[in-house]
């Protein structure tokens, strides 16, 4: 590529679906937003017919690293992010060892900085070993270099009421939030899928809607109770949008989350006993799917969160008793939306910005992400062709995980390029290369 | 029809050729020499990952009286048990030239799993599978439940369904595979089924299911019934508080003397008692009813052989395999080729 100094004129793209301007990005911000734009030296970038959104911010993602690099690494992870239009993502604590301590969140956060595609942010443990026993050192990993505001045991429930009300309260130190997987762990003993008229059929133990719904209402009471911020991972049922919306009314401070996954798929798909559609939460009934996109576009949801869950295929080549529960959901998250929320008319661009960016952001706490798209913010954004179509082959994805319930799915919209920090790691749909920290001036003037 | 997986997708016409065939087989069973020459050169395995020794002789009878190898592969104490994947085990059977896999699985769906890869190409029989189904029971329950029936209207079994029938099936649904199995193939059949059981054992959504529900055993009796099926239930379920003790089971759900001698003082002269086995006598059975002239379990396990013998005849002398040797001895067996030229998709 030419040198052109970091410098890139984006012509005629639709800011968030909007009319056509031009984007000129220098040294990693916006230089400047409007129309003829000139600058020269300039990579010129066409984008007439496509659209410009900031960079999308994951709530929930496992990249596997440390300890299951045999499942997904730093690197592959955040090759995957970036081609699904992310310039950031929250790298959930269930590694091997756990995130529970300020070195493994450096850790990660090292790595995710060393690979350069996207913004790694760690999310840390609420409990030592996520184990539900005793808090993590949350102050610690607050205070390290990864500056850590999203705590979570996501995978294992904090139930224990006393426990979570602890961490509910001691995060307000650093303004940090409690994202809670909401799961009655007695009320899902063996569970493999949705309770209803589906697992009756099937002989397959069931995960009640009631188990989810009634931790969400314990934790609203609880964060209202002692005035603190909860966020809700993977909200799955049409009971936990009711009981999140009450407490939105309420005026307590609780985020939601709903996944790609379950905007689209319900348990009808597990007649096939094809583990690709075992998840936790699991898949749940058309009605819940319905309910899950009305909150999202009526806000009682803030964000999508992919839950990106890569498993090797041993993990899934097996009896569906056996089988990991999870879906890899960073490539397809952004066509799974266009197709669920902005096709079917519940949602305009501008909605898809909030919910896969501005609000991630503002749940993370991550500053420099999710922001407009002016003038002297960071560069970080995305330029994608809503009308492009294309078939889901996990075999072509960067993820390592192959188990994409999508595959085989013809999905609208692609992403065509990811600006991270003014730099493209993804160019023409492509992988370009990632983003390299400026070198120390320090070293120059010794 | 290739493989022969849940009875909630056997269409009715594939349902009654199996049990026609099965009465050509029972015939078999009642000659001097209890064996055809149909399944000579192929192989049978008998693939068990799950402790059952009355199906898996059941199934092992009915393939060697077709002349079939029989391989007998118990998960316990093999490479199963080291570790090795369900894939690795089937592509090993499928490498040593499998024709036929029986399956029993604790794990509901892993016949389907074996159908529907390209593990192994052999026609797969479900022989069990977690607490989803059992279709092999429920063909030679309604096989039993078919002969009885016929004989009452004065005509025979072959070709006729069980319309009108009424058949109670009580206990342990939640769990049952055998519950499931029956009520898809007697809906299918034509029978009128209820089923009776603690609220605690029937499972969420069953209200969706082609059958009535009732809780209470002694009205279900009070309103007629031509079979009653009791399922086995385990002491174990109390220890998860499904119900309070087995005292309290026994004596809401199961059926006892005081209920077999209803069946006289309600008029219900014939109706049959049925069980799939083991019985718990003296918790959802009792001796005096297990062992009454009522009782059909011991036809249960006898009709078992021919129902096995019938669903291995179809599925592996079926179009899409190679033909078997046709035997020139059997009358059953012509006629079983003829109702086979009708074969259509399952």
């Amino acid at each position: 590529m030419a040198d052109n100094n970091g410098t890139y004129l984006i012509r005629g793209a639709a800011v968030l679906g909007a009319g056509a301007e031009d984007l000129l990005i220098r040294d990693g911000v916006i230089g400047a937003r409007g129309t003829d734009l000139h600058a020269d030296g300039a990579t010129v970038i066409e984008a007439a017919g496509l659209v410009a959104l900031p960079g999308m911010v994951d709530v929930h993602t496992h990249l596997r690293e440390p300890g299951r690099e045999d499942a997904e690494t730093v690197e592959t992870g955040t090759r995957a992010a970036a081609l699904g239009g992310y310039t950031a993502v929250h790298a959930m604590a269930n590694s091997t060892p756990v995130a529970d301590t300020a070195g493994v969140v450096e850790q990660v956060y090292s790595l995710g900085r060393a690979a350069g595609w996207v913004d790694v942010r760690p999310v840390g443990a609420v409990t030592v070993g996520l184990a539900g026993e005793q808090l993590a050192e949350l102050g610690a990993m607050a205070d390290s270099r990864a500056r850590v505001r999203m705590f979570s045991d996501d995978g294992i429930c904090v139930h224990d009421p006393v426990l979570m009300r602890r961490a509910l309260e001691y995060v307000k130190a650093f303004d940090g939030v409690v994202a809670q997987h909401a799961q009655e762990p007695r009320l899902t003993a063996g569970a493999q899928m949705n309770e209803g008229e589906v697992s009756a059929v099937l002989g397959l133990t069931g995960w009640p809607a009631v188990a989810e719904e009634s931790i969400i209402a314990r934790d609203v009471l609880l964060a209202q109770h002692v005035n603190s911020r909860l966020h809700v991972c993977h909200v799955s049922t049409a009971g936990s949008v009711e009981i999140i919306r009450w407490a939105k009314e309420r005026g307590i401070n609780v985020t939601a989350e709903v996944t790609p996954h379950h905007l689209l798929l319900t348990d009808d798909l597990v007649r096939s006993y094809n583990p690709v559609y075992k998840v936790n939460p699991p898949l749940r009934t058309d009605a819940d799917v319905q309910a899950l996109r009305a909150g999202l576009a009526d806000g009682t949801i803030d964000v999508v969160g992919t839950d990106h869950a890569p498993h090797p295929s041993e993990h899934k080549e097996c009896e569906w008793a056996q089988a990991a529960m999870g879906m890899t959901g960073l490539e397809t998250a952004l066509s799974v939306v266009q197709h669920t929320m902005i096709e079917t008319g519940l949602m305009t661009w501008a909605d898809f910005a909030r919910v896969t960016s501005t609000a991630a952001a503002r749940i993370g706490r991550l500053s420099d992400q999710g922001r407009p798209l002016e003038a002297g913010e960071p560069a970080n954004l995305i330029l994608v062709d809503p009308a492009a179509r294309w078939t889901v082959d996990p075999a072509r994805m960067a993820t390592m995980g192959r188990n994409s319930p999508f595959a085989g799915l013809e999905l609208p919209g692609k992403v065509v390029a990811t600006f991270y920090k003014g730099h493209p790691t993804v160019l023409d749909g492509e992988l370009n290369t990632p983003y390299r920290e400026p070198a120390a001036s320090s070293a120059v003037v010794s | 029809m290739k493989h022969l997986l849940s009875t909630e997708d056997l269409s009715l016409s594939n349902a009654i050729r199996i049990l026609d065939t099965a009465e050509e087989m029972a015939a078999v069973g009642d000659r001097e020499v209890k064996k055809l020459p149909a399944l000579r050169g192929r192989t049978v395995v008998n693939l068990f990952f799950e402790d059952s020794t009355r199906t898996r002789i059941s199934f092992e009878a009915a393939a060697k009286r077709l002349s079939a190898d029989v391989i007998n592969f118990a998960a316990k104490g093999s490479s199963v048990s080291k570790g090795e994947s369900l894939k690795d085990t089937a592509q090993t059977l499928a490498a040593m030239g499998a024709d036929a896999v029986v399956i029993r699985h604790w794990a509901s769906g892993a016949p389907h799993r074996l159908a529907a890869t390209d593990w192994i190409d052999a026609a797969v029989i479900n022989a069990g599978d977690g607490t989803h189904e059992h279709p092999t029971q429920a063909l030679l329950d309604a096989f039993t439940m078919r002969r009885h029936w016929a004989k009452l209207a004065g005509s025979g079994s072959v070709g006729a369904d069980l319309k009108g029938m009424r058949v109670a099936i009580a206990g342990d649904v939640l769990h049952s595979r055998v519950a499931r199995s029956n009520v898809w193939l007697l809906r299918t059949l034509g029978a009128e089924v209820t089923l009776v059981a603690p609220p605690t054992l029937l499972p969420i959504g069953v209200e969706q299911w082609p059958c009535k529900v009732s809780y209470n055993m002694d009205q279900t009796l009070e309103q007629g019934v031509d079979a009653v099926m009791m399922l086995r239930v385990q002491g174990e379920r109390m220890n998860a508080s499904f119900f309070p003790s087995t005292r309290e089971y026994s004596r809401r759900w199961g059926f006892d003397d005081n209920r077999l001698r209803a069946l006289d003082s309600l008029g219900l002269k014939d109706t049959i008692i049925m069980h799939p086995g083991p019985m718990n006598r003296g918790l959802e059975i009792s001796a005096a009813a297990a062992d009454s002239p009522r009782s059909t379990v011991l036809s249960q396990v006898r009709n078992g052989v021919s129902v096995r013998m019938a669903a291995l005849y179809l599925l592996l002398s079926g179009d899409t395999r190679e033909p078997a040797a046709v035997p020139d001895t059997t009358r059953a067996y012509a006629h079983s080729n003829a109702a086979h030229s009708t074969k259509e998709s399952n």
